[in-house]
Order: C-alpha cells, then structure tokens, then sequence
C-alpha cells in the first residue's frame, strides 16, 4: 500500500516527505519505547509510534523503516522534524489514537512486522 | 566520541558505521545488525558513562563494533543482561529508552558477545557479526 493510501486511510497530515508518498509498504509496528522499537520493528515496516524526540527519527534511520506514523494528534518538535528532513524519513501525523491506527491499516491489509515475538 | 548525557548526538555514529558498510557493499543483513549494535551502544553511553568511544573494525570474516567508555560501570552483569532489567534515569525513560532490552539487543544481534566492567571506571564491549552466513534479506 502506498504512503499516499495511508494518509488518506488515517486523515494524516506530511510532516515529512510530501515527495515520497509512492513508497511501498506491507507491514507496520507499534511501539512507544525505543527499545522495543529496535528490538521487534523489521526495515521497510511502518513504525507507528506517540514517541516525538529526535531519537525515535534516529532509531527509524538506524532501522531502514519506511515511515513513521505519527498519532494521537502528538507533534514532533522543530528539531525532529529537521531530522527527519535531514535523513529523508517521511512522517505522517494523524489524530487517531494508535488502536484505530492500527485497526484502520489492517483492516485495509497492513500486516505486523512479526506476528508473535520469537517469530519471523 | 560519544559524551555522558547528549542525547541530541546519540545515532551519529551508527550512521557514520552504516555509511562505511554500505560504502564496502556489505550484505543488508549485516549492516543493519552492525547500526543496530553501534546504536544500542550509544545510547548505553549517553544514559549511563560519562563519555566512550564507539570503534568499528573491518576484518575479512568478520566485522567487530567495540564500546568503551569511561563511567559508573556495571556491577551485576548477569543482571544486567535480563531482558526488562534496567536502571534507567527518569528522563532517560520520558526520551523512550530504559525498556531494560539494549544489552539482550545487542547480544541477539551479535555473532560473538563481549562485556566486560568495573565499578566506577567503566565498561568493555566487544560485539562480532560475521560475513559468511550472513546474507541479505
């Protein structure tokens, strides 16, 4: 599905990467500590996160992820959005909480990054 | 050099690692293992030592990512290695980290795992990925 889909699926506004909503993408993760970002989210997945530091635009650089969603109406600050300039990683923001975020996509398709912990 | 407390840094140097592994056309697999371990690293540093260095040797089989700084060390390594132990600073926590998983992460993305520490000086890591056996996604 594209990111174009999605922002529309969930009502988001591009924060980043308005140049890039032809990316393609299957599967997703949830995750608001970065810990468990790194240790579950696989590269090309969207991460769907509240988490708005500079360090959530890092570990989604450190990880190849395709796109962050952003929800439940959070805002990155100025300087993470600059980051995720910087490193070219589009952000979608939305209002949905992440359980409708979640419902919305799969509902549509969108699959998790691994289904159980343990698994591939 | 990573510095004790600056988070704004944090990740600079798994991606200075990345961009030289991409540089020498190493599998996928093996780049994404070796910016994962040099990440976890960092953040260890910045949350807990009061600055280290993050060292990435190329070897023919095998590339090694090193951490050493300069801090409270560890006294408990078997307890620190637990998945979910952690003794992570309030602020160190609000930023998302602190979840008690960057050692485990690290030694699941690790071929070969090292760590060593003192109390009051600081900590060793040596993490190894090997090239063979390793191939892209």
């Amino acid at each position: 599905m594209y990111l174009r889909e999605i922002k529309e699926i969930l009502d988001a506004e591009v924060i980043v990467g308005q140049d890039r909503l032809d990316v393609d993408v299957t599967c997703a993760g949830v995750a608001d500590l970065i810990s468990d970002v790194l240790a579950y989210v696989t590269p090309g997945c969207l991460l769907i996160t509240g988490l708005t530091n500079p360090q959530v635009v890092r570990t989604a650089d450190v990880l190849d992820i395709s796109a962050i969603i952003l929800g439940r109406g959070k805002k990155f600050s100025s300087e993470t959005v600059r980051l995720a300039e910087e490193l070219n990683i589009p952000v979608l923001a939305t209002d949905y909480i992440l359980f409708e975020i979640v419902g919305r996509l799969y509902a549509k398709g969108i699959r998790g990054c691994i289904e159980k912990v343990g698994s591939k | 050099m990573v510095i004790g407390d600056d988070f704004d840094h944090a990740g600079e140097a798994s991606r200075n690692i990345k961009t030289i592994l991409k540089q020498i056309n190493l599998p996928n697999d093996v780049i994404r293992k070796a910016a994962l371990i040099s990440y976890e690293s960092e953040i260890n540093i910045v949350s807990y030592a009061r600055k280290g260095i993050i060292r990435l040797t190329i070897l023919p089989d095998h590339i090694l990512i090193e951490a050493v700084d300069e801090g409270q060390g560890i006294p408990d390594l078997e307890l620190a290695m637990q998945p979910g132990w952690s003794t992570a600073s309030q602020k160190v926590r609000e930023m998302g980290f602190g979840a008690g998983m960057g050692l485990c992460n690290i030694k699941s993305f690790s071929d070969i795992f090292h760590i060593s520490s003192e109390v009051d000086k600081g900590t060793h890591l040596k993490a190894s990925i090997k090239l063979k056996g390793n191939t892209d996604d």
